[in-house]
C-alpha cells in the first residue's frame, strides 16, 4: 500500500522547472567549457614574436644577389612556422619551446680533410662580412616562403680552413642538448641532426651560412646562432644551429635520408617533376597566400646551379 | 523525452564549438602562419573524432548498458559527415580553386588524397540513408549491413591521416589504437556470440 503523498511534498511546478533549467544551464556551461578547453589544449595559440625583438646586425651590407621579385614573408610568419624537430614536431610550437635555448657561448668546429682545422667562436663568425640574401625557401612539405637572410658565403669559411685535394663532401651537425631540446618521443628521426653537401655545392656562391634574418641576429627557432641556407634544395638540407663542419671523402649521412631513404634523397634538389612518394611536389603553398603556386626546378635557381648537375639523372639522384 | 531533445541540443552546441573557434580565430588572423593547412588538418581530425565517437556508441551500450545513447548515434555520425564536407570543400577551394580536373589529377597523383576521397565517397550513402524513412525503405537488416561501411571508412580515415604525417605518427597512431580497440570489441563480441557464453580472451592484433 502506497502512502498518499501529502500535497505539501509535491514540488511546485515552477520550482521543478527552475531546477531543471538550472541543471540544464549547468550542463551546457560545463560541457561547453570542457570542449573549449579540449580544443585549446590541442590547438594552443602560437607565441607571437615581432620584429621589435632581436639584436641588429649592424655590419650587414646590401644584397649582392638581386632578391627574387617576390614579396618577402613577414618576420612573424618566418619565426612562428618552423620545422626544428629537436624542439617540437609541431611547426607553430617551436618558437615557444626554443625561447630559452642558450646560443652563447657557441663554437663551430671545422675539421676533417682540411689544411687548417679550426674552432670558430660565434664572434669570429659574425666578423665575416655579413650580407643580405633574400631567398625563396621551399619545404619538402610543399609550402614555401621568401626570407631575407643575413649571412656570408660558406665558401669564405671553407677557404680559411683550406680543404685538402681529396675532400669531396662537407658534413654538418646540429648542436644537440636533450636538456634544452625536449622533442616528442615519437619524432621519428635521430639526433643530433646531420646533413651534407657535395663540395662543389658547398662552394657555390648561393650557399650561405646565415646568422640572421631581417637584419636581426638569428631567432632561436630559425636555427640560432648560425645555420646553413641552400636555396635550391628542400629546406631540411639547410641544417640549423650548426656545431660541427667536417670535410670528408665519402658521402656523409643525412638525417632524413637515414630515416626514409626512399622519400628523402641525399641531394633533395627542389624538383616539381620528382614527387615525394606520398605527395606531389609540382605545386606549393606560399605562406601568406591561400592558393597554390607552381614549383620551379631548383626552386627557380636553375640558371645559377643547373650546371652542377649536368648529366645527372635527377630522378635517380633525387 | 524533453531530455533527449535537450541532450541533442547539448551535443550540437559542443559539436559546433570547434567550428566556431576556427571561424573566430580565422577572422582575427590567429590560425598561425599557414591558416589553410591548419583549417584543413583540424576539420579532418574532427571528422575522425566524430566517426570514432559514433563507433563508440555500440560498445558503450553493450558494456555499460547505456542504451539511451543510441538516440544520439545518428547525429554524431552526421557531424562526422559535416566536418568531412567542410574538410573537402576547403581542400577543393584552396588547393584546387574548385577545378574538377585538378582535383581528379590530385586524387590520381597523391595516394593519401585518393584514400581520403574514397572514405568521403563512402560516407555519402551513409548520410543519405540516415533518415527514418530510408531505414524503413531499406529494412533494418540491409540498413545495418550498409552502415558497416563505417568500419572501412574509419580505417581509411586513419590511413589518410597517417600518410600525410612526415615522421611523427603519434596522433595517427593514437587514432589507430582507438579504432583497433573499437573494431576489436566487435570482433570479440561477434566471435563470443557464436561460441556461446564462453569467455573470450582479448584478441591479439
Amino acid at each position: 500500500m502506497s502512502e498518499k503523498i501529502k500535497s505539501s511534498e509535491i514540488t511546485p511546478e515552477g520550482v521543478y522547472l527552475n531546477r531543471r533549467n538550472f541543471i540544464r544551464a549547468g550542463l551546457l556551461a560545463g560541457t561547453a567549457a570542457g570542449t573549449t578547453a579540449a580544443y585549446r589544449l590541442f590547438n594552443p595559440q602560437a607565441a607571437r614574436q615581432t620584429t621589435e625583438e632581436g639584436v641588429v646586425i649592424s655590419s650587414a651590407k646590401p644584397a649582392q644577389y638581386s632578391p627574387p621579385n617576390e614579396k618577402a614573408n613577414t618576420f612573424e610568419e618566418i619565426t612562428n612556422y618552423n620545422n626544428f624537430y629537436e624542439f617540437s614536431t609541431d611547426k607553430s610550437s617551436v618558437a615557444g619551446k626554443a625561447r630559452r635555448f642558450v646560443t652563447r657561448p657557441w663554437t663551430v668546429e671545422v675539421n676533417g680533410l682540411v689544411q687548417k682545422p679550426r674552432v670558430f667562436d660565434i664572434d669570429d663568425l659574425l666578423r665575416f662580412e655579413q650580407e643580405e640574401r633574400t631567398y625563396r625557401f621551399r619545404c619538402v612539405e610543399a609550402w614555401s616562403m621568401v626570407i631575407p637572410w643575413t649571412g656570408f658565403s660558406l665558401k669564405s669559411l671553407l677557404d680559411q680552413v683550406e680543404p685538402l685535394g681529396n675532400a669531396k663532401y662537407v658534413a654538418f651537425e646540429t648542436f644537440y642538448d636533450p636538456n634544452q631540446m625536449q622533442s616528442s618521443f615519437s619524432a621519428g628521426i635521430d639526433f643530433p641532426y646531420v646533413e651534407g653537401l657535395r663540395l662543389d655545392e658547398a662552394m657555390h656562391p648561393l650557399t650561405i651560412l646565415a646568422t640572421g634574418l631581417y637584419g636581426k641576429l638569428m631567432p632561436n627557432q630559425n636555427g640560432a646562432p648560425i645555420r646553413l641556407v641552400v636555396p635550391w634544395k628542400y629546406g631540411f638540407k639547410s641544417i640549423k644551429s650548426i656545431s660541427k663542419i667536417t670535410l670528408t671523402d665519402v658521402e656523409p649521412p643525412a638525417t632524413w635520408n637515414l630515416a626514409a631513404p626512399d622519400e628523402y634523397g641525399f641531394y633533395s634538389n627542389v624538383n616539381p617533376d620528382v614527387d615525394h612518394p606520398r605527395w606531389s611536389q609540382a605545386t606549393e603553398r606560399r605562406i601568406g597566400e591561400t592558393g597554390r603556386r607552381e614549383t620551379f626546378l631548383f626552386n627557380g635557381y636553375a640558371d645559377e646551379v643547373a650546371h652542377l648537375y649536368s648529366g645527372t639523372d635527377l630522378k635517380k639522384y633525387f | 523525452m524533453q531530455d533527449v531533445k535537450f541532450h541533442k541540443v547539448l551535443i550540437s552546441i559542443n559539436a559546433l564549438i570547434p567550428l566556431a573557434f576556427l571561424a573566430y580565430d580565422g577572422y582575427r588572423g590567429a590560425l598561425g602562419a599557414n591558416p589553410i593547412e591548419f583549417f584543413l588538418r583540424t576539420t579532418g581530425v574532427l571528422t575522425l573524432v566524430f566517426l570514432l565517437i559514433t563507433l563508440m556508441i555500440t560498445p558503450l551500450r553493450k558494456v555499460f548498458g547505456w542504451n539511451a545513447l543510441i538516440k544520439f548515434r545518428r547525429m554524431l555520425g552526421l557531424y562526422s559527415f559535416f566536418y568531412g564536407c567542410v574538410h573537402l570543400v576547403t581542400y577543393s577551394i584552396f588547393d584546387n580553386s574548385l577545378d574538377i580536373a585538378a582535383i581528379v589529377g590530385d586524387v590520381w597523383q597523391r595516394p593519401f588524397i585518393a584514400v581520403g576521397m574514397l572514405a568521403f565517397l563512402m560516407l555519402v550513402p551513409l548520410a543519405v540513408t540516415s533518415t527514418n524513412g530510408m531505414v524503413k525503405r531499406l529494412g533494418g537488416k540491409n540498413w545495418a549491413r550498409l552502415h558497416k561501411l563505417s568500419y572501412l571508412i574509419a580505417i581509411l580515415g586513419v590511413i589518410h591521416f597517417w600518410m600525410i604525417v612526415k615522421s611523427d605518427v603519434f596522433y595517427p597512431a593514437l587514432f589507430g589504437l582507438v579504432l583497433v580497440i573499437l573494431l576489436g570489441f566487435r570482433l570479440v563480441t561477434a566471435y563470443g556470440g557464436k561460441a556461446g557464453n564462453q569467455k573470450v580472451g582479448v584478441s591479439k592484433s
